[in-house]
């Protein structure tokens, strides 16, 4: 996964709270294999009739090389489907900007490089009256936690070490690998003092 | 002197192999529990021709895409194909698998405690959000996405920022039909969905020490729900009589040892919460859905709210919501026909949730079509041991296999568009239950108690006479 410090891109408002992981990918695409790409499939029943055509208003089909989506509340609440992070980055989303994230939806972010900035209510206010009618340009820079749209410079937070993962791009896997003698020592040590915490082997 | 300790100090430093700088923490897993929707994770761990760390600590289980009917006559062949991806991962990795044909099999939150690999102490993984139902055991229980999945699979181990943490009060005596199901939908109405985001929640105080093991892990599997990735409940003499003899669980000297252990699984009398709520159980009701986020709920003798009505920017939402649910504002709940109804899932699929549901349903007749499905095959087999299997066809309602069923909709059980469903699961979300489905969450009894109605009603009527 490559890493990266800013982003300009197009920003989109997505003027909705609670846009749960149910919403982002419904269920029954899960089964289909990443190589095959999710993009398709982001906020599917939102965006298309029961027929499976698109519904021509719905802000992602207006505006299809959106780079950054501008949501309302609790985006990402629900599920620990990985596959709705999929479904955006897939769709070229690079950050997600809201009041708040389900908070496994936003580590499940972070490991796939796309960036949920959190910004407070009046940061909020001015990025959804600046996008109300018309999707612009926006650049967020992960070093100063900032995010700009025409004169308007505004915070976002981040915790610290999710914004030093998505600057490096790192693989938590390789990282870990590096404290193996660490690892193996506390379950050691554990097997030796909390035995009990191993499986039983069943009668 | 050392400073008083939450429950969750106590379980997060018993696991912490390393603080890092930026102040997050390795943490040693005891117990990774898999489904078919790992897929992903797996072929993560293909791409690096890694192995699975710990295959001993690791069990597979089919529940999410797992057929309810008709399991020996052919399946869709997707569902056919994610079944076998899971028992293939399994079996070239050594891990222990509880397919379709294991007499265990169930959904993973339903049968890890029931088989004894849910225990007070441990540190438990599983790529599904409802992961917090085993805190009810005193463990440190969260769900983690697919990455994660592969990071566990391959070290026995996840990075993870210590939360804040939560203390939820409940006490008091809950009312007749008032059940642990309403106890979190009461307090995630109050605080909102994302009202405990970023905290890991102790729920503490009379009335949980009152429930049973069954309730305790409605209420934590619900935490979610509130925003919560952890809920935890201290474990005490009920936890342990609930675990004793159970598989998995362990057994002679490392159960003295475990209990030991275990009886130190508490928050410290002066330990400092981050945040505190109290709630008066007398004054939670049978409580009710009217919305698409849990959030959106009432007491089902109150009226549908007026969107105008409520705060915090909520107003947008809930006019969306009543659109969605063919709902009209200032009318009561109670009255709203229902299509059908749905008992099981995770959250309310336990033999307790089959009881009281089944005491409402006795000699009566369902209105409304509806699917009960238990939460794991020993369940099943219980409820049928004690007639409670009877009651329910009896009334009109179709008994099935055990899975995630029609709580998640991957498995063909569906609730079709524009169509109400009284149901016991936890996610009233947009096109949850199938694309357009309307739900309504409540209590299993609540849900017995509009199958009879034919719409949402409140049970405490239908209970006058009966044991609940």
């Amino acid at each position: 996964m490559a890493g990266w410090r800013t982003h300009t891109g197009t920003a989109l408002l997505l003027p909705l709270d609670n846009v749960d992981t149910d919403q982002l990918i419904p269920a029954r695409f899960m089964s289909t294999p990443r190589s095959e790409g999710y993009g398709k499939y982001l906020l599917h029943d939102l965006r298309h009739d029961e027929e499976g055509v698109q519904n021509p208003d719905f802000p992602l089909n207006t505006c299809p090389d959106a780079s950054i989506l501008v949501a309302g509340r609790n985006f990402g609440s629900g599920s620990s489907r990985e596959a709705a992070v999929y479904a955006l980055v897939d769709a070229g989303i690079r950050a997600v900007i809201a009041p708040s994230f389900g908070d496994i939806f936003a580590s499940n972010a972070v490991n796939n490089g796309l960036l949920p900035a959190r910004v407070d209510e009046d940061a909020t206010s001015t990025l959804h009256a600046a996008l109300a009618n018309n999707p612009s340009e926006v650049t967020i820079d992960l070093d100063t936690g900032t995010v700009t749209l025409g004169q308007h410079t505004l915070a976002f937070a981040l915790q610290n070490n999710w914004r030093t993962k998505l600057i490096n791009g790192w693989d938590d896997i390789d990282l870990t690998l590096q404290h193996a003698d660490a690892i193996r020592s506390f379950r050691d040590s554990r097997h030796s003092t909390d035995g009990w915490a191993w499986p039983a082997t069943p009668n | 002197m050392t400073a008083p300790r939450t429950l969750l100090d106590k379980l997060w430093s018993g696991h912490e192999i390393l603080l890092r700088e930026d102040g997050t923490s390795l943490l040693w897993v005891d117990r990774h529990l898999v489904h078919e929707g790992s897929h992903h994770a797996f072929a993560k761990l293909s791409a690096r021709n890694a192995k699975v760390a710990e295959p001993d600590l690791t069990f597979g289980v089919v529940d999410h895409y797992a057929p309810t009917r008709n399991r020996d006559k052919g399946m869709a062949p997707d569902i056919a194909r994610m079944i076998q991806t899971l028992t293939r991962n399994a079996e070239t990795h050594g891990i222990r698998l509880f397919d379709l044909k294991h007499p265990g099999q169930g959904i993973v939150h339903v049968i890890g405690p029931e088989q004894g690999l849910t225990l007070p102490g441990l540190l438990i993984n599983c790529g599904d959000s409802h992961t917090s139902t085993h805190g009810a055991f005193g463990a440190l229980a969260f769900g983690i996405g697919a990455t994660e999945v592969a990071h566990v699979l391959s070290t026995q181990t996840i990075w993870q920022k210590k939360p804040d943490a939560m203390r939820i009060t409940v006490n008091g005596d809950l009312g007749p039909g008032v059940s642990a199901k309403d106890i979190a939908l009461n307090w995630i109405a109050r605080l909102g969905t994302g009202g405990a985001q970023g905290h890991a929640v102790e729920y503490t105080g009379s009335t949980i020490r009152n429930l049973s093991m069954e309730g305790r892990m409605t209420l934590c599997n619900l935490s979610i729900e509130g925003g919560a990735r952890f809920g935890m409940i201290a474990p005490d003499d009920t936890t342990f009589a609930y675990l004793k003899g159970r598989p998995f669980a362990p057994k002679g000297a490392d159960w003295d040892a475990a209990i030991e252990a275990w009886k130190e699984l508490k928050s410290d009398a002066d330990a400092v919460f981050h945040r505190d709520v109290s709630i008066d159980a007398a004054e939670i009701s049978p409580t009710v859905t009217w919305g698409t986020s849990p959030e959106q709920a009432v007491p089902v003798d109150a009226t549908i709210p007026d969107p105008a009505s409520l705060s915090n920017g909520k107003s947008a939402a809930a006019e969306a919501a009543l659109d969605y649910m063919g709902l009209t504002s200032g009318k009561p709940i109670a009255g709203t026909p229902v299509d059908q109804v749905f008992i099981g899932s995770c959250t309310n699929g336990r033999i307790e949730d089959l009881r009281a549901a089944s005491a409402v349903l006795k000699g009566r007749k369902a209105k409304v079509p509806g699917i009960v499905s238990p939460g794991s095959a020993l369940v099943k087999a219980q409820a049928e041991q004690e007639g409670l299997d009877r009651i329910f066809i009896d009334a009109g309602l179709e008994w099935v296999a055990s899975g995630c069923s029609m709580c998640v909709g991957m498995n063909g059980d569906l609730v079709e568009s524009g169509k109400r469903c009284a149901s016991s699961t936890n996610r009233n979300f947009r096109g949850r239950q199938g694309r357009g489905a309307r739900t309504h969450l409540m209590s299993p009894a609540m849900v017995a108690a509009a199958a009879v109605q034919g719409e949402i009603t409140d049970v405490r009527p239908l209970l006058i006479d009966r044991a609940a």
